[in-house]
């Protein structure tokens, strides 16, 4: 068992260069998700780190090897891919054990773990069966115990949940999240969900076009994000942004139809800024200024649909039995304690 | 008439037939036959559904009746008789062939070819269709070996029998020979090796077909499966032989059973080379050279041929509907 670490990254092809000097020390046993939108460079880095790509420059250790130009298989890493990525041709048992069966194991040694994985994740009645006899929840059952079987230093998960139905992301969800409890091995988990994220991860890593935006625990970057971009891809739904402009130490807010007084050290007057607010930090009261768009119901909470006169939208969140309605006119009202700031050019946290 | 315009109007009669036949035959069934109308409507519209499939088919059917049941049905009869075809003789040529010493060197090399050609043109088709897979140069190099596809046997023979050829100044392969200081041979004559040198050709005829259909399957392999394994520690030749070959064998089948169908037709490489002679004969040719002369032996040869294309042929069209579920 042991932790990962990157130093200065960099992964180019030709010349472009899609990783900027990546730096990320992933604890032992630690459970790191890699999240951001497609074509952030976060599948390309967790293969970097499986030995699939080549590291144009930079260092990785796993524990205190350095693993940067190693085989694949010598790096004591296991993958777990989207499209699962079983052998059509094998049954789950020799899918499971075709990584030992490589490495020579003998074949008593090779059953016994595979028997033991299999009775972890309940595939024992499965292990005669060829892949294409499984539903997807099974076969990345088999993937993942395919990765178990080796005994890894550390698990890669390369968005294993994306190819399955609402329900079974939610089902295989929580079994990872069992596994990574009852295994405790380091995992890196690549997912452009942000639910997968928060609830998985020990430490989350968001990742905009080959750069790393912020590291940290799911609740902190939740509550504590460094810039726009994470503020608003932590949390669903997601952030309101709204323009706004410094002015006489307070920050005026067209969209609000009012001035927000903030207790932090606001910039120059007449800069212009950015206003986050969370949809469960802005509470509806009777007013004129807002549009009830559209309402969305989910039961225990609503989401509402709002049209400033500015026309930027917002979503809201209620609960209770007072909900509003499409048509309605509203107004807001919010702590500004909770509301957060971040400069219009730089996208950064005004503090 | 200009042989163009006859062209266009065996065309235009082709196709307005088959759209013609098809329109009119349906419209009969649907107003005349079955009507869907009057008080059985529901039934005559089930009924006439049943029946249109074997509307379309029925051309096909009758194509292939004429042309492949007929003639077989029509040869092994004919094979009952005598060269005139006025006395029946039973299965008189049948024993006169399998005691004709040709027939039974023809039946073994006719084994031979069966046994090498197939797994030659496979083996360096799969084999080239991997080597070639990456590379930048992999389109010109695959395009090389295929284009002997596009000679005909004849064609390949008589650019062969120069490869083969005893003068030294033609073959290339005595060119060598007398290079490296040996006597130059004829290397058609040599026995029993000689049969080998024929196979050559059509495996390098074959191995482009084989490589491109190969080729295109080793393409579908799913990419993760090959990264799976290099994680999982395969080295290439056990993530080519325990992965990829797995993957892909219902289609190496299909392309071994179609050659091996190929070769127990082909006649012409043997007839353009060495007439059968110096025991090189095959069944084929050995077919060919009783056709017009002696007995009736011809059609029994036919048969035979037939009999062993068919378990093949069988075999093959299960694996290639198979491939395609």
């Amino acid at each position: 068992m042991s932790g990962v670490t990157l130093n200065n990254v960099i992964k180019r092809y030709g010349n472009v260069q899609v990783v900027h000097g990546i730096d990320l020390q992933i604890d032992d046993g630690e459970f790191c998700v890699f999240v951001g939108p497609s074509g952030c460079g976060k599948s390309t880095l967790l293969r970097m780190v499986a030995g699939l790509e080549e590291t144009t420059e930079g260092q990785i250790n796993i524990g205190p090897r350095d693993v940067t130009h190693m085989d694949p298989a010598q790096r004591g890493v296991a993958m777990v891919f989207q499209t699962y990525a079983l052998y059509p041709h094998m049954t789950v048992e020799q899918n499971m054990g075709f990584g030992l069966k490589m490495n020579g194991h003998p074949s008593r040694e090779i059953q016994e773990k595979v028997r033991e994985a299999s009775s972890i994740l309940k595939l024992d009645d499965y292990l005669d069966r060829k892949p294409k006899a499984l539903s997807g929840g099974q076969r990345q059952r088999v993937a993942i115990g395919r990765a178990i079987v080796r005994g890894p230093e550390v698990f890669l998960f390369d968005e294993p949940l994306s190819n399955l139905d609402a329900e079974l992301r939610v089902e295989m969800r929580v079994e990872i999240a069992r596994l990574h409890n009852e295994i405790g091995a380091t995992m890196i988990y690549v997912t452009h969900d942000q639910v997968e994220a928060m609830t998985l991860a020990d430490k989350i890593v968001v990742l905009r076009s080959g750069r790393i935006e912020q590291v940290g625990a799911p609740m902190d970057l939740y509550r504590d994000p460094d810039n726009k971009f994470v503020a608003g891809f932590i949390g669903s739904p997601a952030m309101n942004f709204l323009d706004g402009q410094v002015a006489g130490g307070a920050v005026t807010v067209p969209g609000l139809d009012q001035t927000v007084q903030m207790n932090l050290t606001l910039p120059a007057n007449e800069t212009r800024v950015s206003l986050g607010l969370r949809p469960e930090h802005l509470e509806i009261i009777p007013g004129e200024t807002h549009q009830v768009e559209l309402t969305e119901a989910l039961g225990g909470v609503s989401y509402a649909y709002l049209v400033a006169s500015t026309g930027e939208r917002l979503i809201v969140e209620e609960r209770g039995d007072q909900r509003s309605k499409i048509g309605d006119t509203v107004g807001l009202q919010f702590d500004p304690a909770r509301a957060m700031l971040f400069d219009t050019e730089s996208e950064a946290r005004i503090r | 008439m200009s042989p163009l315009l006859q062209g266009l109007m065996t065309i235009l009669i082709g196709v307005g037939g088959c759209v013609g036949y098809f329109y009119a035959s349906n419209l009969i069934l649907d107003k005349v036959i079955f009507p869907a109308s009057g008080p059985k409507a529901g039934r005559n519209i089930n009924r006439a559904n049943a029946i249109r499939p074997w509307l379309f088919l029925l051309p096909a059917v009758l194509a292939l009746g004429l042309y492949l049941v007929y003639p077989v049905i029509g040869s092994f009869y004919r094979s009952l008789f005598n060269r005139d075809g006025t006395e029946f003789i039973w299965f008189g040529n049948y024993i006169t062939m399998f005691g004709d010493a040709e027939f039974r060197t023809s039946l073994v090399n006719n084994f031979l070819w069966v046994l090498v050609v197939p797994a030659a043109a496979t083996f360096f088709g799969l084999l080239i269709a991997q080597l070639t897979d990456r590379l930048s140069w992999g389109n010109i190099a695959k395009s090389l070996i295929f284009m002997p596809m596009a000679i005909s046997f004849v064609g390949a023979s008589l650019i062969w029998r120069m490869v083969y050829a005893n003068n030294p100044d033609i073959g290339v392969i005595n060119a060598l020979r007398v290079f490296f200081g040996a006597d130059p041979v004829d290397l058609l004559q040599v026995a029993f090796w000689n049969n080998f040198f024929l196979m050559v050709i059509l495996i390098w005829i074959q191995t482009g077909f084989a490589m491109v259909i190969l080729s295109a399957a080793l393409r579908g392999i799913p990419e993760e499966t090959v990264e799976a394994a290099i994680i999982d520690g395969a080295n290439p030749f056990q993530i080519f032989f325990k992965i990829k070959v797995p993957q892909i064998m219902g289609t190496i089948v299909v392309v071994w059973t179609t050659i091996t169908i190929l070769v127990l037709k082909v006649f012409d490489i043997v007839y353009t080379m060495t007439l059968g002679n110096f025991g090189t004969q095959i069944l084929p040719s050995y077919m060919m050279s009783y056709m017009f002369r002696d007995d009736g032996r011809a059609t029994a040869v036919a048969f035979v041929i037939m009999i062993i294309v068919l378990p093949v042929m069988v075999w093959n069209i299960i694996q290639a509907r198979k491939e395609m579920r």
